[in-house]
């Protein structure tokens, strides 16, 4: 078994760090799934392609752009017109979805290796998040499980909202550790906690 | 300037990339009608008011869209699917509540 490394590791110190004396407002973690893969639909095949999301994962998509959902081992957003992110705990999603995701329906993409998940959760996640992104992250706006694709200082993010203060990152593996230097020090000032 | 995406709704222009003038007509790649060559690289309308433009969401979903935005305003009037419809699934709710 190969032993999973994280680009964070240098710069993943777990524990309080900040203005915590009033207390943690932000708690960041890494959730390291072992699968992280990208499915794309032909034009038409979308419907074919959500059910085969069911198929694999159970999960059943939400209708509506940037619709998800989680159970909390596995997690699947559409993140553009006839695109998804699904992740999963476990190795060897990839394999199992090409074994349904014929070539007539769509593509499929490993990047379990390619994209690293951040965890940030907390009473001031929404608040945090809001300084690096220009999207309405309130729960109306953004509900539970639903995804959305943007950009960081053209570092590209999908963000997954996995509860009410939570919300999963998924960035480029290569720009992780700046990406999660510079969410340690937007946290700061309401005091974090890495776990 | 923000610009309503069909599929992630409103973003900041900064997450959209410009990819030119929308009414350009591509000649056929073997044609050698070079007059045609000549105004698909050159002319341009350039009105004072309502264009045709071609933009990338390219910080976001990547769809590539159909945009009318007035030059004189920056008044985005319509925003669609460069490649049209994405079926009723890619729809942003937003548009629904419009
Ligand atoms: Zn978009």
């Amino acid at each position: 078994m190969v032993e999973h490394q994280s680009p964070l590791e240098p710069e993943f110190h777990v524990g309080s760090h900040g203005n915590f004396e009033h207390g943690v407002e932000i708690i960041l973690t890494e959730t390291r799934p072992g699968s992280i893969v990208q499915l794309a639909a032909w034009p038409g095949e979308e419907k074919r392609l959500i059910a085969a999301i069911r198929t694999v994962t159970g999960l059943a998509l939400p209708d509506g752009a940037g619709g998800g959902v989680s159970d909390g081992v596995k997690s699947v957003f559409g993140f553009a017109p006839g695109k998804f992110t699904v992740a999963d705990e476990a190795e060897g999603l990839a394999a199992a979805f090409a074994k349904v995701v014929t070539s007539a329906i769509g593509t499929v993409t490993d990047l379990s290796h390619g994209r690293t998940a951040i965890r940030i959760a907390g009473p001031k996640a929404e608040w945090v998040l809001a300084k690096f992104f220009a999207i309405d992250f309130s729960l109306p706006a953004f509900p539970n499980g639903a995804g959305r694709s943007t950009a960081h200082h053209d570092v590209f993010a999908q963000i997954q909202r996995t509860g009410a203060d939570q919300f999963d990152i998924y960035v480029f593996r290569s720009f992780a550790r700046s990406f999660w230097k510079a969410l340690c020090h937007a946290s700061e000032e309401v005091g974090y906690e890495v776990q | 300037m923000l610009i309503t995406c069909p599929y992630c709704g409103p973003r900041d222009v900064i997450e959209f990339t410009y990819q030119g003038d929308g009414n350009r007509e591509r000649p056929d790649p073997a044609s050698q009608n070079f007059e045609a060559w000549n105004a698909y690289v050159y002319d341009r309308l350039n009105p004072a008011g309502d264009h045709n433009e071609i933009w990338q969401h390219s910080g976001g979903c990547r769809a590539h869209l159909k945009v009318v935005r007035n030059t004189l305003t920056h008044e985005i009037s319509s925003v669609a699917f460069a490649r049209g419809d994405h079926g009723s699934a890619a729809r942003h709710k937003a548009e629904d509540k419009a």
